[in-house]
C-alpha cells in the first residue's frame, strides 16, 4: 500500500447524488472490457447476496435435512431428479447446502470486515496522529503479522477461540475473528499512512489554531478524509475472507454440518469421494466459492483500475474535454497486489 | 508515471520505520539494519503464538483431556512443568528456542526439530516446484497480455489471472485430481511417490529429502519418473495461485515500461515489437517481481498447507493438519515458529537482493 492513494473518482459535483455513489460513478466512467468486468462482478455479487437473503425460500431442503416425506435421502446419488445436484455421503442435498452456504459466507464477511475496519481504523488513526514510540511499536507488530502466512494465524486464532469445534454462532465468530486479526494490519497501514499525510495539511493546522482538541481533529477532520479508500479494500478483503473461511473449514476448523452449511467443510468431505469418481459433492461447493470470490474481486479490481489513471481504459483519453474527467488528475492508486491464503 | 517501475509500495511504505530516520547510509548499513529487524519480527510472532496457544489451557489437557484419569493428567502436567507461572514458562521456551530445542510432540512423542527436518524438505520441494510453475506460466503470459493490451488475449488472460486468485488451492487440486487422475488416469492421485520408490530413496546415504534431487544423485531414472509424475498436480495447483499474481504484475509493469522513451526510441530504430516486449521493456519490469516474490513466500506457505492436505503430500502442512486434528499444540507451535523464521529470513534475502539490483530501494 503506498502512502498516496487515489481518491474515489468524483463525478461532476453537480450531478445527482445517485450518480455520485461510488459504484455507480465507476460504472459510468468505465468503458469496454473494464465495464464488462465491473458489470459481470456486480451481477455475480448480486446473485450471491440474493441467494443469501432468499435461501430459506428458494433452497429445496434444509442444510441439515436428511429426509422428507418420502423417507431418507439416498447417499451419494448423482445429480438429477429430486436432487438436482446430487447428495453427499451423509445424505445431504448438495444444492441446498450450496445455497445455505451463502448465508454463512455473508455472515462471516460482514462480521470480519466490520470488526477489522473498526479496529484497524482506530489503531491507524491513533498511531498515525500521535506518532512516537507507540507508532513505532504498532508498525513493527503490524508488519510482523502482515508478513506471516495469514492462514496459519487464522488457524491459531481458531484454536484459541473455539478450540476447533463449533456451533453456528461459535463457528462463524471464530472464523470471523480469526480473519479479523489477519486484516487489521492492512487497514492499519492504509489509514496510518493517510493520517500522517493529512496531519501536515493546512486544514488540520488551522483546526489546531482554532483550538480543536486532538480527539476532535482525529474524529472530525482526519477520519473523514482518511477513510475514502476503504470501499476498495473492503471488496478485496471480503473475497479474502471467503477464501480464509473455506480454508479453515477445509482443514477441519469449520462449522459442524448440522449447525450451518460451509463450503470448505463440504469440500474437505468431498475429497475422499473423488477417487471413486464422485464429482458432484466437491465441484458445486467449490464453484460457489469461485463464484463469490470472482464476483467480489472483479468489482474490487475494476474500482481499483478505474481509480488509477495508469490502468484505466485508454479510450477515455481520446475524449475531448479534460474537465469532464476530474479524476484523471488523481494520484497513482495503490498497487493492490493483495496477498491471499 | 515515472514511479511505475519502482519497487512495489509494500516495501517502501511503513515496513522499516527506523530506517527512514537514518540519514543516507550505504548498502552495508541498510543490510545490517534490515538484518537486525528480523529478530523483533520473529520474537513478536513467537510471543503471540505462545500466549495465544496458552490462553486456552495447557497442551497436555488439550491433547489428552478426557482420555486420562484426572490424577494421571495432573501428574503429567506437573512433570512437564505446565503448572508453573506462564511467564516462567515463556522465558524458558524462549531459552529453549535459542538453543534449538523445540520440545517433544505429544501425540507421537518425537523431537519437534527432527519432525521439522523430515517434513520440511517435502514442503521445500513442493514450494520450489510450484514457484517454477508460477514463473513459467506467469511471466510469458503477462508479457503477452501487455503486448496485446485491450485485445482478446489480454481480456482472456486477465480473467484467467483473477480466476487463479479466486479458486482456492484445494478446489483447484480437487479438479485436477478428478480430471487427470480419476477420469484420464494419466497421473497418480496422491502422495509424493510409490512406496517402492520412497523406500529406495530414503535408504540412500544422506538423503536430502528432496526426492527428485535424491533420484538424480542415485541415477535411479525409474524413481525420477515416478517422483515427477507425483509432483505435477500439486505443483500446478499451488503454482497457479501465484502465477496469476505474477501475470498481473508483469502485465502492469511491462505496459508501464512500454510507454517509456527508450522503448519508443527502439521502436523508431526498427526493433521488432516482439523484441521490444521480451528484451527492452521486460527487464526493468522484473524488479517488482523480486520484491513481490518475498511476499508470495508467505502466501505460498499458507497455500502449501492446503495443497499438502489435498494431495496427501507428507510435508509440514500435512503434518500441521494432522497435529491440529490431534490437538497436539506443541507440534503446531513448533511448525508455526519454523515458518515464521522462514518467512522472516526470505523477506530479508529478498529485500537485500532488491537493494542490490535497485539502488533506489536503499534510500
Amino acid at each position: 500500500m503506498s502512502t498516496t492513494e487515489a481518491p474515489v473518482p468524483v463525478a461532476n459535483p453537480r450531478s445527482s447524488f445517485f450518480l455520485r455513489l461510488p459504484v455507480v460513478s465507476h460504472v459510468r466512467q468505465s468503458v469496454g472490457l473494464q465495464r464488462g468486468m465491473l458489470i459481470m462482478g456486480l451481477v455475480l455479487t448480486a446473485v450471491f447476496l440474493l441467494t443469501a437473503l432468499l435461501a430459506p425460500f428458494i433452497a429445496p431442503f434444509g442444510f441439515a435435512q436428511l429426509s422428507d416425506g418420502d423417507g431418507n435421502f439416498p447417499a451419494q446419488q448423482p445429480p438429477g431428479g429430486k436432487h438436482p445436484l446430487g447428495t453427499t455421503v451423509g445424505g445431504y442435498d448438495v444444492l441446498s447446502r450450496v445455497m445455505w452456504g451463502t448465508q454463512t459466507a455473508l455472515l462471516v464477511i460482514i462480521i470480519a470486515v466490520v470488526l477489522s475496519i473498526f479496529a484497524g481504523v482506530i489503531l491507524g488513526l491513533v498511531s498515525g496522529y500521535i506518532g512516537g514510540w507507540l507508532d513505532r511499536i504498532l508498525v513493527v507488530v503490524a508488519d510482523a503479522i502482515y508478513a506471516f502466512p495469514s492462514l496459519l494465524l487464522a488457524i491459531v486464532m481458531a484454536i484459541v477461540i473455539s478450540g476447533g469445534q463449533s456451533s453456528l454462532f461459535g463457528g462463524v465468530m471464530a472464523a470471523a475473528i480469526s480473519i479479523t486479526v489477519v486484516f487489521i494490519p492492512q487497514y492499519f497501514r492504509v489509514i496510518r499512512a493517510e493520517t500522517i499525510r493529512l496531519k501536515a495539511e493546512p486544514f488540520v493546522e488551522s483546526a489546531k489554531v482554532v483550538g480543536a482538541s486532538n480527539l476532535r481533529i482525529i474524529t472530525r477532520h482526519i477520519y473523514r478524509n482518511a477513510t475514502r479508500t476503504l470501499p476498495l479494500i473492503f471488496t478485496l478483503n471480503a473475497s479474502e475472507a471467503i477464501l480464509t473461511l473455506a480454508a479453515l473449514g477445509f482443514l477441519g476448523f469449520g462449522i459442524e454440518p448440522s449447525s450451518a452449511s460451509e463450503w470448505g467443510f463440504d469440500l474437505s468431505k468431498a475429497l475422499a469421494d473423488t477417487t471413486s469418481g464422485i464429482w458432484w459433492t466437491g465441484v458445486f461447493p467449490g464453484l460457489a466459492i469461485v463464484w463469490v470470490v470472482l464476483g467480489l474481486t472483479l468489482v474490487g479490481e475494476s474500482i481499483n483500475d478505474l481509480n488509477d489513471p495508469r490502468l484505466r481504459g485508454r479510450k477515455r483519453a481520446n475524449r475531448k474535454a479534460p474537465a469532464a474527467s476530474p479524476a484523471a488528475n488523481a494520484a497513482p492508486g495503490p498497487d493492490t497486489e493483495s496477498s491471499n491464503p | 508515471m515515472t514511479t511505475l517501475i519502482e519497487a512495489p509500495p509494500e516495501d517502501s511504505d511503513g515496513l522499516l520505520p527506523a530506517k527512514k530516520k537514518s540519514s543516507g547510509g550505504g548498502l552495508g548499513q541498510y543490510i545490517l539494519i534490515r538484518f537486525l529487524l528480523i529478530f523483533p519480527t520473529i520474537l513478536i510472532l513467537v510471543t503471540m503464538v505462545f500466549f495465544l496457544m496458552r490462553i486456552t489451557g495447557d497442551p497436555i489437557t488439550a491433547a489428552m483431556g478426557g482420555r486420562l484419569p484426572p490424577d494421571q493428567l495432573q501428574q503429567r502436567i506437573t512433570a512437564a512443568g505446565y503448572d508453573r507461572p506462564i511467564l516462567v514458562q515463556y522465558f524458558e521456551y524462549l531459552g529453549q528456542l535459542v538453543t534449538g530445542n523445540f520440545g517433544t510432540t505429544l501425540s507421537d512423542n518425537r523431537k519437534v526439530t527432527e519432525m521439522l527436518g523430515t517434513y520440511g524438505s517435502a514442503t521445500l520441494e513442493l514450494s520450489i516446484n510450484a514457484l517454477i510453475v508460477a514463473l513459467l506460466v506467469g511471466i510469458p503470459l503477462g508479457m503477452l497480455a501487455a503486448h496485446r493490451r485491450d485485445h482478446v488475449p489480454d481480456a482472456v488472460l486477465r480473467i484467467f489471472a483473477i480466476l487463479c486468485y479466486a479458486t482456492p488451492v484445494f478446489f483447484a487440486g480437487l479438479l485436477l485430481k478428478l480430471t487427470f487422475s480419476v477420469w484420464l488416469g494419466w497421473l497418480p492421485v496422491a502422495g509424493r511417490a510409490k512406496t517402492s520408490t520412497e523406500l529406495a530413496l530414503t535408504s540412500l546415504q544422506a538423503p536430502t529429502g528432496i526426492y527428485w534431487l535424491d533420484a538424480l544423485r542415485s541415477g535411479n531414472m525409474a524413481a525420477l519418473g515416478d517422483v515427477m509424475a507425483h509432483a505435477v498436480l500439486p505443483a500446478v495447483a499451488l503454482g497457479l495461485l501465484t502465477a496469476g499474481i505474477f501475470l498481473r504484475l508483469v502485465r502492469t509493469n511491462v505496459i508501464g515500461t512500454l510507454g517509456k522513451d527508450y522503448v519508443e526510441a527502439g521502436r523508431s530504430r526498427g526493433v521488432s515489437e516482439f523484441r521490444l516486449v521480451t528484451k527492452h521493456a521486460y527487464k526493468p519490469a522484473l524488479i517488482p517481481i523480486i520484491t513481490v516474490m518475498g511476499l508470495q513466500i508467505a502466501v505460498m506457505l499458507g497455500g502449501a498447507v492446503l495443497t499438502e492436505k489435498t494431495f496427501e503430500w507428507k510435508g509440514l502442512g500435512f503434518q500441521l493438519a494432522t497435529y491440529l486434528t490431534a490437538r497436539d499444540y506443541v507440534a503446531v507451535q513448533g511448525i508455526v515458529v519454523l515458518l515464521a523464521v522462514i518467512v522472516a529470513t526470505t523477506n530479508f534475502i529478498v529485500d537485500v537482493v532488491a537493494a542490490l539490483i535497485d539502488p533506489r530501494v536503499r534510500y
